[in-house]
C-alpha cells in the first residue's frame, strides 16, 4: 500500500490515496459506465489498468442481460480497453490469474466482493463498490484505510478427504462472519507449502466471508511453478518477461511484523465441515448433519470451480449414478478444457451431471440452476444467504466439491468415504 | 439547532446484502429509484418497502451489509427514503459504499441496544451525538477526508465539485 500510494511507510489506521495497478469489473461494467458518465471526464485515465470480464450472466439468459453485455462491449471499444474477456472465458478472479494480468506484489481493486482472491499469488487486492470504480476510472485513485493484520499460522497436513474449503468454513465458524472486518488476513506457517495452487485460492477468496479487506500469502515455489506453467500457455509471447516482472515485484512479510491478532491452526485437526442455511458462519461438522436430504448439487464458482475441484468430483462419481441433479460449471475455459482432456467431464456426464458454460452460474440466483421454493442445495460456492440462489425459502449448504458430488450420489449430505459401492 | 428527528426500523445482526437487495435483480435494476425502493429489504422484512417513510432510520446489530459489493444495497435504502443506518458495526464494503453514495452510516452499539422499531431518535451530526429517551449517545466522527465525501453527497458529486473548482 505504501508503494501504491507513493509513500515510504504506512501504518494501520492511516487513510491513504492509492493508485491501483488493476481495476476489475464484470457484468456490472455498464452500470459503472453510467456512473462514470456523470463525471466530467470523457476518457478513462489509465485504460491499460482496467480489466473487464463478462462472467455473471453468461451466455445472457434474457434480452435485458444481452443488452447489458452489448453496452459493455461498446464501452470497451470506445475506451480502448485491452484486458477484456468475453462470455465463456470464465470468472473474473480465475481468468485474471490465468492471464497473468495480476501477480505477486501488485495491487488490485475490484467491483466484486471476492476480490480478496488474488492474495493467493501474493498480491494486495480488495473489493470496492461501483461508484468507487467509476471514480478510479476517472482519476486513477481511491482512498483506503490501511488495515490491521490478522496472522493465521497453518501447520501440519490435512487428513485424507479434508480440503481448504473445510478449513475456511471451520475458521469462519470459529471467528464468525465479521471476525476479520476491515483487516488484512495473512496466511503463513509450514502448512502452506503442502497446499496446491487451486486450493490456496479458496482460502483468500473466502476471507471475504469473514469480513476481511484483503487476504494474502507470500509466493513460494508452488506459486512460481503455477505461474510459469500457466503463463506459458496464456502468454506464449511474453511469459518469461512477465514472470521476471512478478519476481521483481514480489513482497514478503517483514520479520518481527506487528500483528493485531494471531491464530494457529493445525491442519490435521480439521474435519469435513458444512455451512448451514442461511449464513456462512452457521457451521457444523459434516458428521453432525450427514443425514440431511438434498435435491440438487452445484460445483463451480470462483471459490471451488477449478481443475482440482472438477477432478475431486469426477473421482467420486466415476462408475456411479447420481441420485440427485448435479450442476457443474467450470470456473474458466482453461479449467473446462483441462477437465475434458483429463476425462473428468466425461465421468461427470456419464454419472448424470449437467455441465454449464464457464462463469458464475447460479451462485447469485440469476440463471443456470436457480432453486425452487423449499429446495435444498449442496454447493461448493461461497455464500448461502437466504434467497441467494433463487427463492427465499430454498436452503443452501456449503461444502467441498467432493462432498457435493458424494451427496448427489447418496441423495443426502455425506462424506465421500461413507459412500457404499 | 441541528437536531433531526427520525423513526426507527430495528433489525438484528449479520443482515446481508442479499436480503437488503436480492442478487436476482442486480443486473436488471440498476438506477430506477422506484424499482430500487420497491425491492428494499424484500427478503428480510416484506412490510418495509410499502411502509417506510422519508427520514426513517434503520437501526441494526453487528455486521450490517455483509456479503456482495452491490451498491444497490445502499441505493435502495436511499431510494426508500432512509436517512441513516445506525449499527453496532458495518461490513467493510457496505460502509464504503454508503459513504461513497452519500448514505449516512453511524456506528453506535450503545444506542442499538436501547431502541426498537417505531421508536423516535434524534441525530445531531455536528455534535456527533444521538438522543433517545432523554439520554445522549456519542459516536465517533468520520475522518476529515471521508467527511468531505459524505458532505458532498457521495464520491461522484465530490469529484464533480472538484472538477468544477479546477
Amino acid at each position: 500500500m505504501a508503494r501504491a500510494s507513493q509513500r515510504n511507510r504506512v501504518k494501520p489506521g492511516d487513510i491513504v490515496v492509492i493508485e491501483p495497478e488493476i481495476v476489475l469489473s464484470h457484468d456490472n461494467s455498464a452500470a459503472i459506465a453510467a456512473i462514470f458518465q456523470q463525471l466530467p471526464h470523457d476518457r478513462v485515465k489509465y485504460p491499460e489498468r482496467l480489466a473487464i470480464t463478462l462472467d455473471h450472466a453468461v451466455p445472457p439468459p434474457t434480452a435485458k442481460h444481452a443488452r447489458n453485455h452489448a453496452r459493455i462491449r461498446e464501452f470497451v471499444r470506445q475506451q480502448g480497453i485491452a484486458n477484456f474477456f468475453e462470455v465463456g472465458r470464465g470468472i473474473c478472479h480465475q481468468v485474471l490469474c490465468e492471464e497473468g494480468i495480476i501477480g505477486p506484489g501488485m495491487t488490485l481493486l475490484g467491483a466484486d466482493s471476492h476480490s480478496t482472491h488474488y492474495g493467493w499469488l501474493g498480491a494486495f487486492s480488495a473489493g470496492i463498490g461501483r461508484s468507487e470504480v467509476a471514480a478510479i476510472w476517472a482519476t486513477g485513485q481511491l482512498w483506503l484505510r490501511v488495515p490491521e493484520t490478522m496472522r493465521i499460522e497453518l501447520t501440519g497436513k490435512f487428513e485424507t478427504g479434508v480440503t481448504t474449503k473445510d478449513l475456511t468454513i471451520s475458521m469462519i465458524g470459529r471467528l464468525s462472519s465479521d471476525g476479520a472486518t476491515y483487516m488484512a488476513v495473512e496466511f503463513d506457517g509450514d502448512g502452506v507449502a503442502g497446499l496446491s495452487p487451486d486450493s490456496r485460492a479458496v482460502l483468500t477468496n473466502m476471507m471475504a466471508e469473514m469480513g476481511a479487506k484483503n487476504a494474502c500469502m507470500a509466493p513460494d515455489e508452488v506459486t512460481w511453478r503455477w505461474l510459469s506453467e500457466t503463463l506459458r500457455r496464456t502468454r506464449p509471447e511474453d511469459h518469461v518477461d512477465r514472470l521476471g516482472f512478478f519476481r521483481g515485484r514480489a513482497l514478503f512479510p517483514d520479520s518481527g511484523a506487528d500483528y493485531a491478532l494471531h491464530h494457529h491452526i493445525d491442519l490435521s485437526e480439521i474435519e469435513p465441515m458444512v455451512s448451514c442455511p442461511h449464513n456462512v458462519d452457521n457451521v457444523q461438522p459434516l458428521s453432525a448433519v450427514a443425514t440431511r436430504a438434498v435435491d440438487v448439487g452445484f460445483i463451480g464458482t470462483c471459490t471451488n470451480g477449478r481443475l482440482e475441484d472438477l477432478a475431486a468430483a469426477a473421482k467420486i462419481v466415476r462408475g456411479r449414478r447420481l441420485r440427485r441433479r448435479l450442476i457443474v460449471i467450470p470456473a474458466s475455459s482453461m479449467a473446462l478444457r483441462d477437465a475434458a482432456d483429463a476425462g473428468y467431464i466425461a465421468d461427470l456426464i456419464e454419472a448424470g451431471a449437467t455441465i454449464g458454460s464457464p462463469g458464475c452460474g447460479p451462485c447469485m440466483g440469476v440463471h443456470q440452476g436457480v432453486l425452487a421454493p423449499g429446495e435444498v442445495c449442496v454447493s461448493s460456492a461461497n455464500r448461502n444467504f437466504r434467497g441467494r440462489m433463487g427463492e427465499p425459502d430454498a436452503e443452501i449448504y456449503l461444502a467441498s466439491p467432493a462432498v457435493v458430488a458424494a451427496s448427489c450420489v447418496a441423495g443426502h449430505l455425506i462424506h465421500p468415504a461413507d459412500l457404499s459401492i | 439547532m441541528t437536531r433531526t428527528r427520525h423513526r426507527v426500523w430495528k433489525y438484528g445482526d449479520n443482515v446481508n446484502t442479499d436480503v437488503i437487495f436480492p442478487g436476482k435483480y442486480t443486473y436488471t435494476i440498476e438506477t430506477d429509484t422506484a424499482q430500487l425502493a420497491r425491492h428494499a429489504l424484500e427478503d428480510l422484512d416484506p412490510s418495509f418497502a410499502s411502509a417506510a417513510q422519508r427520514g426513517d432510520v434503520i437501526v441494526a446489530g453487528r455486521n450490517w451489509g455483509n456479503g456482495s459489493s452491490r451498491e444497490q444495497a445502499v441505493k435502495c435504502l436511499i431510494a426508500a427514503g432512509v436517512h441513516a443506518v445506525i449499527a453496532s458495526s458495518f461490513a467493510r464494503i457496505y460502509y464504503r459504499n454508503a459513504i461513497n453514495s452519500g448514505l449516512l452510516v453511524i456506528t453506535c452499539p450503545e444506542l442499538v441496544a436501547q431502541v426498537e422499531t417505531g421508536d423516535e431518535i434524534e441525530i445531531d451530526l455536528d455534535a456527533a451525538q444521538m438522543h433517545y429517551s432523554g439520554r445522549a449517545y456519542s459516536f465517533p466522527p468520520l475522518p476529515e477526508q471521508v467527511r468531505e465525501i459524505v458532505d458532498a453527497g457521495g464520491i461522484i458529486p465530490y469529484l464533480r465539485a472538484k472538477a468544477r473548482e479546477q
